[in-house]
């Protein structure tokens, strides 16, 4: 077996050492009645690198891979260029084999990065201080709500209809056992999001109002009015963002007054992945929430010689410390994806992630335009950034993508398959365009969704 | 064997006054090999981009509805050579398992096999997005439902609920599993119980998922106090965490015996199952009446720890609790093809939970633990666990001599050899021996956990060290406890040779610097 060192002499010298007779002897106290005789049934025995490689290869064959199509897709994920340099950092076996930073003078390495990455979190998010990641975005935006619960000691959330559904799900799954009362609603199709709408069901009772931003239409408005209505009332604004390259082109969510801003920072670094591992970001424009935080901290101190240095802080937030009282249970983060996201954000820089943020724009606009054009496709948005909604003309999105797919296109994500059931939304579609994708395949996608419509009754 | 110091070695020291040691000091601050790095912000530029991408045209018109971003970010750039260099440099401060022995007690720290990391690349995997229409994706279904299906295997339990993100997250799934199962027959129940030697993580779990907890002791063998813990039961205890093998490095040898008092008095049994990889291939968590336990793929499946995550935690369920598994699932259709269980599919979904996380959990860990599986095989994962449990019994029973063993009396351990300090003198203390580890080359062991041992070491050698390097890391062990035994003021101020000394965590909580200002 490959990846096992001990010889069988180096077996019997070790038992003798220890005064065994033999390996079951040291499983004494394993009841018999769950004690496995031999190798287990039902797996098979051990393999070569070769038959493993043929295997998998095998099974990753049955994927249609986004970069080999047409590609649209986007409602939380995006498909965007990672430098190949941002890989080789990531496999270095200091970084890739390392774990959690408790022995900081021999894990500068980690720590400063995190450092790093706190720091360009907060800058893009407007804020003054992120974490060292979270899961995902979703399971960030609930512990956005759970900290808002803690700070206001209120336990009424409202959520924006133009929320991602699957993050209002996760937040509405946990406040099911919390004993938080969750306002959900369902996106309006409209051009502009209604935030008087929102704004009206702010009362003295909400400790927080959750607001996606670009929203899952895609849409993009000032959220000012959203901030200042929510503090009038004593309640805190979160702003959710999917897609952190939006923010290369558009206001942060700390300038309009966010208090605490999450979000998935898949886009840079982390890849499409089939949905995980994602990477949650997790910030607060106030420095005096930071003891409310969820999650790691990194911050700077000196050692012994008086050399700046790094290490884990304010740990008694944590469930290692603070077991029940904890803010929340996470221990394991996401952090080889903060390191990919910091390696590629250290690539584009300022000037990068604007221009990339202005190219993603640039195709966006472009496709919208000719997608416009197909007999029976109207854009629903006014504002966007890379991703934006098409009304089919009273055709099913869903079937379409299927049929799509079945042409070799990704066309992108059916609003019937995030909300499945609802009528209304059945006949829109999710199309997001980024740096990668090029003009043949807008002009692909348009045919091809023109043909499709026709044939789809 | 290949030992660098006899043991009790001392180190002599010769430090300049400002601190280097055994030469002069150096204009950069570098030491030959081990180099500063100035932070990004200090060296990076808001006009350098390491990306080539066509120039912005600010002349064009844009849809963004008059939130055209005006103020600076803040960001700095640096081109690739510079980027390389700059997260290289950094990576060579840090300790890894490709660099020695990294004996992480509870943790698992053993060899990430490289073919995994190659497999999870492969763009059929890597390259696929989440939400793609179903009939793309037939590839990706079939790798989440064939690993989920043999860790059902492996565990001996009915159903696997693979979308939690880590084992915290599992931990979380397991108990609003149990909750939804309360709820489902009326039953409100508000308590949880945990064993004082739990992982933090338990007790904040349960609190997370609105319980109560309630610590059940220890007996002074290590492991549950089983009368304890039965008299606590009754109509408002909803279940127990027990971790199994336990944070002591012990099999709880009645968990039987505790699953069926607590499924008597209407309970469910969540087993934490962190320490799944002493007993894989050995052990079937489900013949013990465990009713849900997480999965550690970056533990026992060898998936990487990568600084701190990402992890996976699928939580294997009972037939009690399989129904109430959160959304989304995979399932095999009648023709061999594979589909999602989502919201939509009200008569499948039963009574689900809910939603834990946007998509389908960590598919990347998902290929990677595949692979390993693969890799192994049934025969290979039983040999797994008999070299951990071997190795760790090994260092038990090659330190005992010296070290305070609290729980040596007990028999065997499982895969991790838990010690004591309280024999070492003049105020040495077990943070003081890991340190001294540090300047021997190693990692330390986890410290101070679990909570009831005082001065607790916990070290986990996993089963992917040869004999040669176990015998070398006891003969440093052993060098380093020898001093602390005999009281050696030097280890107060280890370690010596690493790229920092100790840190001042007490002054970085005093005034958070939690972010680059400048």
């Amino acid at each position: 077996m490959r990846y096992l060192p001990l010889t069988d002499t180096d077996r019997q010298a070790m038992l003798a050492k220890i005064g065994a007779a033999s390996i079951d002897d040291l499983f004494v106290d394993v009841p018999e009645v769950a004690r496995l005789d031999g190798p287990i049934h039902g797996l098979p025995m051990h393999a070569s690198e070769m038959a493993v490689e043929r295997h998998m290869k095998a099974l990753a064959a049955k994927n249609l891979v986004a970069g080999e199509v047409p590609f649209f897709l986007g409602a939380g994920a995006y498909r965007h260029h990672v430098p190949a340099s941002v890989d080789t950092i990531i496999q270095r076996g200091e970084f890739l084999t390392a774990y959690t930073p408790y022995q900081p003078e021999i894990a500068q390495g980690t720590l400063q990065m995190l450092f790093e990455f706190q720091t360009q979190v907060a800058r893009l998010y407007g804020c003054a201080v992120a974490n060292a990641s979270l899961y995902d975005g979703s399971t960030a935006c609930w512990e956005a709500v759970a900290m808002a619960t803690r700070v206001t000691k209120r336990k009424r959330a409202v959520l924006s209809g133009a929320l991602h559904p699957h993050y209002a799900q996760v937040v509405k799954t946990m406040a099911h056992f919390t004993g938080d009362e969750i306002a959900d609603a369902l996106p309006a199709i409209t051009a502009e999001p209604d935030l008087d709408g929102l704004i009206a069901r702010i009362d003295e009772e909400t400790a927080c109002v959750v607001v996606q931003y670009p929203d899952i239409l895609g849409r993009i408005s000032d959220l000012t009015p959203v901030a200042e209505a929510a503090h009038a009332k004593g309640a805190l604004l979160i702003v959710v963002n999917t897609e952190p390259v939006a923010l290369g082109a558009i206001r942060s969510p700390g300038e309009m007054g966010a208090d605490i801003v999450v979000g998935e920072g898949q886009s840079l670094g982390v890849g499409l992945q089939f949905g995980g591992p994602y990477l949650g970001l997790f910030a607060v424009r106030d420095p005096k929430h930071v003891r409310q935080m969820p999650g790691r901290l990194c911050g700077e101190t000196v050692d012994a010689e008086g050399k700046r240095g790094f290490v884990l802080t304010l740990s008694t937030r944590e469930q290692h410390i603070r077991r029940e009282k904890a803010t929340s249970n996470i221990c394991t983060n996401s952090g080889l994806c903060a390191l990919a996201f910091t390696v590629h954000m250290t690539l584009l820089g300022e000037r990068g992630l604007r221009e990339l943020a202005a190219e993603n724009h640039r195709l966006a606009c472009l496709a919208a335009d000719r997608l416009a054009r197909v007999p029976g496709v109207e854009v629903l948005n006014n504002a966007f950034f890379n991703e934006f909604t098409l009304m089919l003309g009273g055709k099913p999105a869903r079937a379409i993508i299927r049929d799509l797919a079945d042409r070799g296109v990704l066309g992108g994500v059916s609003l019937g398959r995030l909300y499945p059931g609802v009528e209304a939304l059945e006949h829109a579609l999710l199309v997001a365009v980024t740096e990668t994708t090029t003009e043949e395949d807008i002009e692909r996608l348009a045919q091809e969704l023109e043909a499709s419509i026709k044939e789809t009754v | 064997m290949n030992a660098p110091n006899k043991s009790g070695w001392k180190p002599e020291m010769q430090v300049s006054d400002d601190g280097f040691h055994g030469g002069p000091a150096t204009v950069t601050g570098n030491r030959g090999l081990m180099l500063e790095e100035p932070l990004l912000f200090e060296i990076g530029r808001a006009d350098v981009t390491g990306v080539d991408l066509p120039a912005v045209d600010t002349s064009a018109p844009t849809r963004l509805g008059g939130l055209a971003r005006e103020q600076a970010i803040g960001l700095v750039g640096l081109t690739e050579p510079e980027t390389v260099r700059h997260y290289t440099r950094l990576s060579r401060q840090n300790y890894g398992i490709d660099l020695g022995f990294f004996p992480l007690g509870s943790c698992t720290m053993k060899h990430n096999p490289r073919l995994n990391e190659k497999m999870a690349r492969l763009p059929g995997f890597a390259d696929i997005h989440p939400l793609a229409p179903q009939n793309a994706v037939q590839g990706a279904l079939e790798v989440i439902h064939q690993l989920g299906q043999w860790l059902c295997t492996l565990t001996g339990m009915p159903a696997v609920a693979m979308s939690p993100k880590a084992g915290a997250h599992g931990e979380l799934c397991g108990i609003l599993a149990i909750r939804a199962a309360h709820e489902a027959r009326g039953d409100a129940r508000e308590v949880v119980l945990v064993p004082e030697s739990a992982h933090g993580t338990n007790p904040a779990t349960a609190a997370f998922a609105g319980y109560r907890v309630e610590d059940i002791p220890a007996t002074p063998e290590g492991r549950v106090d089983v009368a304890a813990l039965k008299a606590r039961l009754g109509p408002d205890v909803a279940g127990v965490m027990i971790t199994n093998p336990n944070t002591c490095g012990l099999f709880e040898k009645d968990f039987r015996e505790i699953a069926d008092a607590v499924h008597a008095a209407g309970g469910y049994v969540y087993c934490d199952g962190a320490n799944f990889n002493a007993i894989v291939g050995k052990v079937r968590p489900g013949d013990l009446g465990v009713d849900a336990m997480h999965i550690n793929l970056h533990k026992t499946f060898s998936t990487p720890h990568g600084g701190g995550g990402p992890g996976s935690g699928p939580v294997v369920l009972s037939e009690a609790l399989a129904p109430f598994a959160p959304l989304p699932f995979v399932r095999k259709d009648d023709a061999g093809g594979f589909y999602l269980v989502e919201e939509e599919n009200r008569e499948e979904r039963g009574p689900s939970f809910g939603r834990m996380t946007a998509f389908h959990g960590q598919m990347g860990m998902f290929t990677r633990a595949l692979t390993y599986i693969l890799s192994h095989g049934a025969d290979g994962l039983k040999q797994v666990a008999e070299d951990a449990v071997l190795n760790a019994n090994y260092i038990l029973r090659s330190m005992e001599d010296i070290l305070h063993a609290p729980f040596g009396a007990s028999g065997p351990c499982m895969h991790e050899a838990l010690f004591g300090d309280k024999d070492f003198t003049n105020g040495l203390s077990t943070l003081d021996v890991a340190k001294g580890l540090i300047d021997e080359g190693y990692h330390p062991m986890t410290v101070y956990f679990p909570l009831v041992v005082h001065g607790a070491m916990l070290v986990e050698p996993t089963e992917t060290e040869s004999k040669a390097a176990i015998d070398q890391f006891i003969a440093a062990f052993r060098g380093v406890v020898e001093r602390a035994l005999e009281g050696d003021e030097a280890l107060k101020q280890a370690p010596y040779y690493s790229p920092r000394r100790r840190l001042d965590e007490t002054a970085a909580a005093r005034k958070p610097k939690l972010a680059y200002e400048g």
